[in-house]
């Protein structure tokens, strides 16, 4: 490990070992926050009681869901303004500046269309996912050397066969890295929207704890999800230098 | 694209948003959607009464006094870290990590620390923004060019004024960028505050829409808040480019 990793280790274990410290001398009180080690028992319990199983199974499809219906509309909604050029430019204003928008202000506005239940939480982590597949779409569709688009002229393919056969493969990197992040995202908005208002899921198993004042459950549901978020965002960032990887030996030598 | 055919398309865009909506609603019906003229009527009338006010310059001070934290302390840690190579590579992925963590599960965390406070949702937005804006910060300080320190070392500038007069403003423009994203996902967090365990703000407003099902009123806010976000957002777009014009005329 590098010199930084090294130093890094150490200021997060003082960090967690000060907190350790402080709750146990009663700095800060144990009704607003247990010591670590505590934590990490009570995740023990949480991990293994069989009604959480049901709540990360009931958020992980609404996740899932999610993320493939952004994927799908993000890349069809890519194509078509890559071929609509025109509408590109107007829709652009739109698309830089989407994640400025409070989306969970809109919400209830679905809660009120589609009831409490799964339908709005999908649709919060949908919205979350959508503009960052069809910017990567339309990154991955823009970075497409001529060279490529010409050969497949050569080889007199249809509008349909080269989009299938070569716009989509060369732009499938970046396409890959748009959905590394609408995992993320789709991840926080499904979260988030069980936690504001809802009957299953994780944020909602949170919420539930903190309104019956079970502090020890609420913080091993926390470290359970914080730990699960950096576990995925490892594997989404490993898996993504691969594609890096992949996408330089794609370009060839300059 | 000249200036004026992006105001245009603005326009457009516009326009085409307001179509689609009102052809929404001629298709679902006013079950639970209004159509513009409604939503902005309804909007009207609950700027004339008091208690919306009220919730209205609640959710303004906490956004505001969010950001005002969130500007000074990202910048601040943004460009002490910055400056030093090996605190910037300590800092970096652990600041990345906290960035990607669903801050709404730590909520529970920042009400037990403030209570059902103001405090605690303008907590909540600062952790939401001063991570952004010290990740652009730093980025920022670090792309400084080395020939700009080293000219500045030439004619004898202390470390202090080299800072100050040299790194700061030739980082400027992307230290810019990330108060444009930082103060975003601020305004969010102190929305998301408001809309669980909260009594006051527009969060709470939106979320007693849902109590009573009353559709105008959630439309309305969310409009309202939409235009407001996109309003600062363009806001500090416009500092963003003119920033960027001044370094690299």
């Amino acid at each position: 490990m590098s010199r930084a990793g090294w130093i890094r280790l150490i200021v997060i274990a003082a960090a967690v070992a000060a907190l350790e410290l402080a709750c146990r001398l009663g700095l800060i009180d144990r009704f607003t926050v247990i010591p670590p080690s505590e934590m990490a028992m009570a995740l023990a319990e949480v991990a293994t009681s069989p009604g959480l199983v049901a709540e990360i199974a009931a958020s992980l499809a609404n996740i899932a869901i999610a993320v493939m219906s952004a994927t799908v509309a993000g890349v069809a909604v890519g194509i078509a303004l890559h071929r609509l050029q025109r509408i590109r430019r107007i829709v652009d204003p739109l698309l830089s500046s989407y994640y400025a928008l409070p989306l969970f202000a809109f919400y209830p506005f679905f809660i009120v269309l589609f009831g409490v239940g799964a339908v709005p939480i999908v649709i919060m982590g949908f919205l979350a996912g959508l503009a960052v597949m069809v910017l990567a779409t339309l990154d991955g569709l823009d970075a497409i050397p001529r060279v490529l688009l010409k050969v497949a002229k050569m080889h007199q393919l249809g509008a349909v066969a080269t989009a299938l056969r070569v716009q989509l493969p060369a732009a499938a990197p970046h396409v890959l890295s748009g959905v590394k992040l609408a995992i993320a995202y789709g991840f926080i908005g499904v979260i988030a929207s069980e936690f504001i208002l809802s009957g299953h899921g994780l944020g909602f198993a949170v919420g539930y704890a903190y309104n019956s004042f079970d502090t020890r459950t609420m913080y091993g549901l926390i470290l359970f999800i914080v730990l699960m978020v950096i576990a995925l965002n490892l594997v989404l960032h490993a898996w993504d230098r691969r594609l890096r990887l992949r996408r330089s030996r794609l370009a060839g030598p300059p | 694209m000249s200036r004026r055919e992006g105001v245009q398309n603005v326009l457009i865009l516009i326009a085409a948003v307001l179509i689609l909506w009102q052809g929404v609603y001629w298709l679902v019906g006013n079950v639970a959607l209004t159509s513009p003229v409604e939503t902005l009527l309804k909007l009207g009338a609950l700027l004339s009464t008091d208690w919306f006010w009220g919730d209205v310059l609640e959710s303004l001070r906490a956004m505001t006094i969010a950001s005002l934290i969130v500007a000074v302390a990202g910048a601040l840690i943004g460009i002490i870290l910055g400056l030093h190579r090996l605190s910037a590579d300590v800092a970096e992925p652990i600041i990345v990590t906290l960035y990607s963590i669903p801050k709404v599960t730590l909520y529970p965390i920042v009400l037990l620390i403030f209570g059902l406070t103001a405090s605690a949702r303008i907590a909540f937005g600062v952790m939401h923004g001063v991570l952004p804006l010290t990740l652009f910060t730093m980025a920022a300080i670090q792309n400084v060019s080395p020939v700009l320190v080293r000219s500045a070392l030439v004619m004898h500038l202390t470390r202090r004024e080299i800072v100050r007069r040299v790194v700061v403003p030739a980082a400027l423009p992307g230290i810019v960028t990330g108060l444009r994203i930082g103060v975003s996902v601020t305004i969010l967090g102190v929305l998301l505050g408001e809309m669980f365990a909260s009594k006051k703000g527009l969060g709470f407003r939106l979320m007693n829409g849902i109590q009573n099902n009353d559709a105008p009123t959630i439309m309305a806010i969310a409009v309202l808040l939409s235009a407001f976000a996109l309003t600062v957002n363009s806001l500090l777009l416009l500092l963003a480019v003119r920033q960027r014009t001044r370094v690299a005329p």
